[in-house]
């Protein structure tokens, strides 16, 4: 048995992952049309390379990737391209995006899918390529572009690959049906990632709410010797990648760096299906599992969703009824943020539609004065006061944000799940952190036309200061045939001496140069 | 529908609010409350009501007074608990102009001269204490004798004591820790034997089982996670290692037991009803345990060596004002902060 430890703080909200019977996946009828944004990872947008009015075949390539960090995008099903225009898309900030929209036809024809023949002979920077060609992103809810983390390995190397199971967010239980569904899958991702970063262990880390899973991963494990199964007691947010590896190790990732600096990568049990799909059967990433629940839907479950269905379809499925809710969740009730339209497609990293009735998650309470309490403190698992993070945020006092390490919060709304003055912590600290960035970004760019002022004083003083010089020659010159006569002769052989000299002079210089 | 744009978290915590940390704050200082009672009569029961109604009337005035909406910060029960910390630290019996001085000052310029709740950075009870006990020494020190029911004062001579307030020298007497104060010179054993009707097991009749009931009511707050260990262990811990180090066989030129100290006057009280105050204390576990030991320290010597017999008061509002330096210097080690040791 391996040891486990505990991390700072946490919580334990109602879990309710009953209510979306996880273990089972529903397929999904085939939605008349799909709105895919170009840009469903972090990084730079994809370049659409399709045109209004073409036909498109399920598993072609639409958006092509732009720059280093970026995925490509393809269409889930056959289709014609009918607007590639900007649309809401689900932000936290609410933010649009370009848009391709296909209206499918129904027949659901794709090209030939190839895979590779044999992925253990591959080189590692070809199987990088496949993957970040296959637009797989991180399917967990960031969304960063998996092939730039499995290359990101520092100095050390990677020892130690973490399948990141846990899935702490109440009601989601997206993860817990692949692991249960898919386990062999899983585990055969899992054998590629760490053959691509080398690792020598591979954790499949599952929270202890979840033993079917536990289970399915167990048996499936037994194929892979470097394989091991950990589970963990039930805690928020033990699923945050940082806190995991605390769990697991007893180690901290250093501020401001990420688990490779220590020699840990994380992927998503999805994200390593999406791979082994990716280099065995040469299938892009155009459908996830996400999970359709909350109260106010009659028929809540997993659904296996093509990328770019409308939010609105999927509710549709599960038997929603619009007049029982205020507010449709796209992730979970703790880090998730509401849409505010239903025509927004699920992405990649779309793993929970939540619809709650008003009553099972009332609309929030009116703020009250922060009494300081520290159950805020008790409840961060960054160690962080956030009592004194919202004081300085609310005094707009950037120095002491930072010097109380805001920019390790990981918005994980433990401190704004406690708090009995019912303050939006989280919030705070979002803009607090915004106006930090955009703070840096605004010194850079006074630093840099400092710079520029400065230098062209600099060159400004100097052109002064040349004609000024000039001018004192030509006076002193003057004066100097003022005073030795009026001999034009003599001048004229002292002014051809004075531009031999002067040629010999930059002759040289310039020899010297 | 209309859809509602809401920042996440989504959920909240069932059933957490200040209104009921408030609640549970009060209901804590019930067993409190029921022991003095029982030995000085209804006095102190009736310094509560009369407070927290003058309480909740202050508040309004400040909270209309500064353009406040004053119906919900009412209902956060704060300015109660304000005026219940206040009254159980006032005499039995106190008259009213005195609770009325003690209160106005409390909510007035304990709390809203600063902005009103959580902007506090001093204790508004123990505010109202000090300017109470500095100003009106001999009001302040006239406790009733403890005698237990049916000896003690009724509701009616509490009532008279309120609101036509005469002296009440039959049935005052001095604490322990007065008797202490002005007894220098003979052993405390002796002391206890002289006035024998005061002597009780540990500190004097009455005494150590109102802080034994204020320590029951101030550790089912703990165990509700009203507030951490760190600043009553820090402030119980401190004062118990000062009254070790200066104990002198019980002399009462020397400092006194530790149990005389820990279950003597306001001890248990300050230590989890006081001091816990998060609004005027230090921030983190660490802080608040420094905290508490600062105010156990300064117990202790005022206690022993200052012209007062007793010091919660003075050094909270001592240690208020240090609050914000010990936060300076007690921040947790966040998450990834930590030097990793580096094999050369």
């Amino acid at each position: 048995m391996r040891q486990i430890f505990d991390i700072h703080g946490g919580i334990h909200p109602p879990e309710r992952k009953e209510l979306a019977e996880p273990g089972r996946v529903h397929e999904m009828p085939l939605p008349s049309k799909l709105v895919l944004p170009i840009t469903q990872h972090i990084g730079a947008p994809a370049r659409s390379i399709v045109d209004v009015g073409d036909v498109v075949k399920g598993g072609q390539m639409i958006a092509e990737a732009q720059g280093p960090v970026s995925v490509p995008v393809h269409a889930p099903s056959s289709g014609t391209v009918t607007a590639i225009e900007s649309r809401a898309v689900p932000h936290a900030s609410g933010l649009t995006d370009t848009c391709i929209e296909i209206t499918l036809d129904g027949e659901d024809t794709w090209i030939d899918l190839k895979g590779l023949d044999n992925w253990r002979e591959t080189p590692k920077a070809e199987l990088l390529e496949c993957v970040r060609q296959a637009g797989i992103a991180g399917l967990g809810g960031a969304g960063f572009p998996t092939a730039i983390k499995l290359a990101s390995d520092r100095d050390q190397g990677i020892h130690t690959l973490i399948i990141n199971g846990t899935e702490c967010e109440p009601y989601i239980s997206a993860d817990d049906t692949v692991m249960q569904c898919y386990a062999q899958e899983i585990v055969e991702g899992a054998e590629i990632l760490a053959h691509m970063v080398g690792a020598e262990n591979v954790i499949l880390a599952v929270e202890d709410n979840k033993p079917d899973a536990a289970k399915a991963m167990a048996k499936a494990a037994e194929a892979l010797d470097i394989a091991d199964v950990v589970t963990f007691p039930t805690k928020y947010p033990s699923g945050g990648e940082k806190q995991l590896i605390e769990i697991l190790f007893d180690m901290q990732v250093p501020s401001g760096g990420i688990p490779a600096d220590i020699g840990i990568l994380c992927q998503n049990p999805s994200t390593a299906i999406a791979v082994r799909d990716a280099l065995i059967d040469g299938k892009p990433l155009t459908d996830r599992i996400t999970t359709v629940t909350g109260m106010s839907l009659q028929t809540p479950g997993n659904r296996r969703v093509m990328l770019g269905t409308p939010i609105g379809e999927l509710l549709r499925d599960a038997a929603f009824d619009d007049k029982a809710a205020d507010r449709v969740i796209h992730g979970g009730p703790m880090m998730g943020f509401a849409v505010t339209d239903l025509d927004m497609p699920v992405v990649k990293i779309t793993n929970c539609i939540l619809a709650p009735t008003r009553t099972e998650i009332p609309p929030p309470q009116p703020q009250q004065a922060c009494i300081r309490c520290g159950m805020c403190a008790e409840a961060c698992p960054a160690s962080l006061l956030p009592q004194q993070l919202y004081w300085y945020a609310r005094a707009k006092d950037n120095e002491q944000l930072e010097r109380h390490n805001l920019l390790d919060c990981i918005e994980c709304g433990a401190c704004a799940y406690v708090c009995p003055s019912h303050i939006p912590l989280v919030q705070y600290y979002r803009s607090a952190k915004g106006a930090i960035r955009e703070a840096a970004k605004e010194k850079i760019r006074s630093d840099n036309s400092r710079a520029r002022f400065e230098a062209r004083q600099e060159r400004l003083e100097r052109e002064a200061a040349a004609k000024e010089a000039k001018r004192a020659a030509r006076k002193a010159a003057a004066e100097a045939r003022a005073k030795s006569g009026d001999d034009p002769v003599q001048a004229a052989i002292e002014r051809a001496k004075a531009k031999k000299d002067a040629q010999a002079q930059t002759a040289t210089e310039e020899k010297a140069q | 529908m209309s859809l509602m744009h809401i920042s996440s978290p989504h959920v909240h915590k069932p059933v957490t609010s200040v209104e009921q940390v408030m609640k549970q704050v009060l209901l804590a200082t019930l067993p409190g409350v029921a022991v003095l009672t029982w030995f000085f009569g209804p006095g102190t029961l009736v310094n509560i009501i009369f407070g927290s109604m003058l309480a909740m009337g202050f508040e309004a005035w400040a909270l209309w007074l500064r353009g406040k909406d004053f119906k919900s910060p009412l209902k956060d029960h704060s300015v109660i608990v304000t005026a219940t910390l206040l009254c159980i630290a006032l005499p039995p019996y106190s008259p009213w102009w005195l609770i009325t001085v003690g209160i106005g000052v409390s909510v007035l310029l304990g709390k809203h001269v600063f902005g009103g709740l959580g902007y506090n950075p001093f204790n508004p009870a123990m505010v109202g204490y000090v300017v109470l006990l500095v100003s009106f020494p001999l009001q302040m020190s006239s406790w009733t004798e403890p005698r237990g029911v049916g000896e003690v004062p009724g509701l009616l001579d509490a009532l008279t004591a309120l609101f036509a307030p005469a002296s009440y020298d039959g049935v005052t007497a001095a604490t322990p820790l007065d008797l202490f104060r002005q007894n220098a010179g003979m052993l405390f054993d002796d002391l206890m034997i002289a006035k024998s009707e005061l002597a009780g097991p540990i500190a004097g009749i009455g005494w150590d089982l109102v802080n034994l009931a204020f320590l029951a009511g101030g550790i089912w707050l703990l165990r509700q996670r009203i507030f951490t260990w760190h600043a009553p262990v820090g402030m119980l811990g401190a004062l118990s290692l000062c009254a070790l180090l200066g104990f002198d066989e019980g002399s009462s030129t020397g400092g006194g037991s530790v149990l005389f100290h820990l279950f003597s006057g306001a001890t248990m009280f300050g230590a989890f009803f006081i001091i816990t105050d998060p609004v005027s204390s230090a921030v983190s576990n660490r802080g608040r345990l420094i905290f508490g030991a600062g105010v156990g320290v300064l117990v202790y010597l005022i206690r022993v060596n200052g012209n007062y017999p007793d010091a919660v008061a003075f050094g909270v509002l001592l240690l208020n004002f240090a609050a914000p330096f010990i936060d300076q210097y007690t921040q947790p080690q966040v998450y990834g902060t930590k030097k990793i040791e580096v094999d050369e």
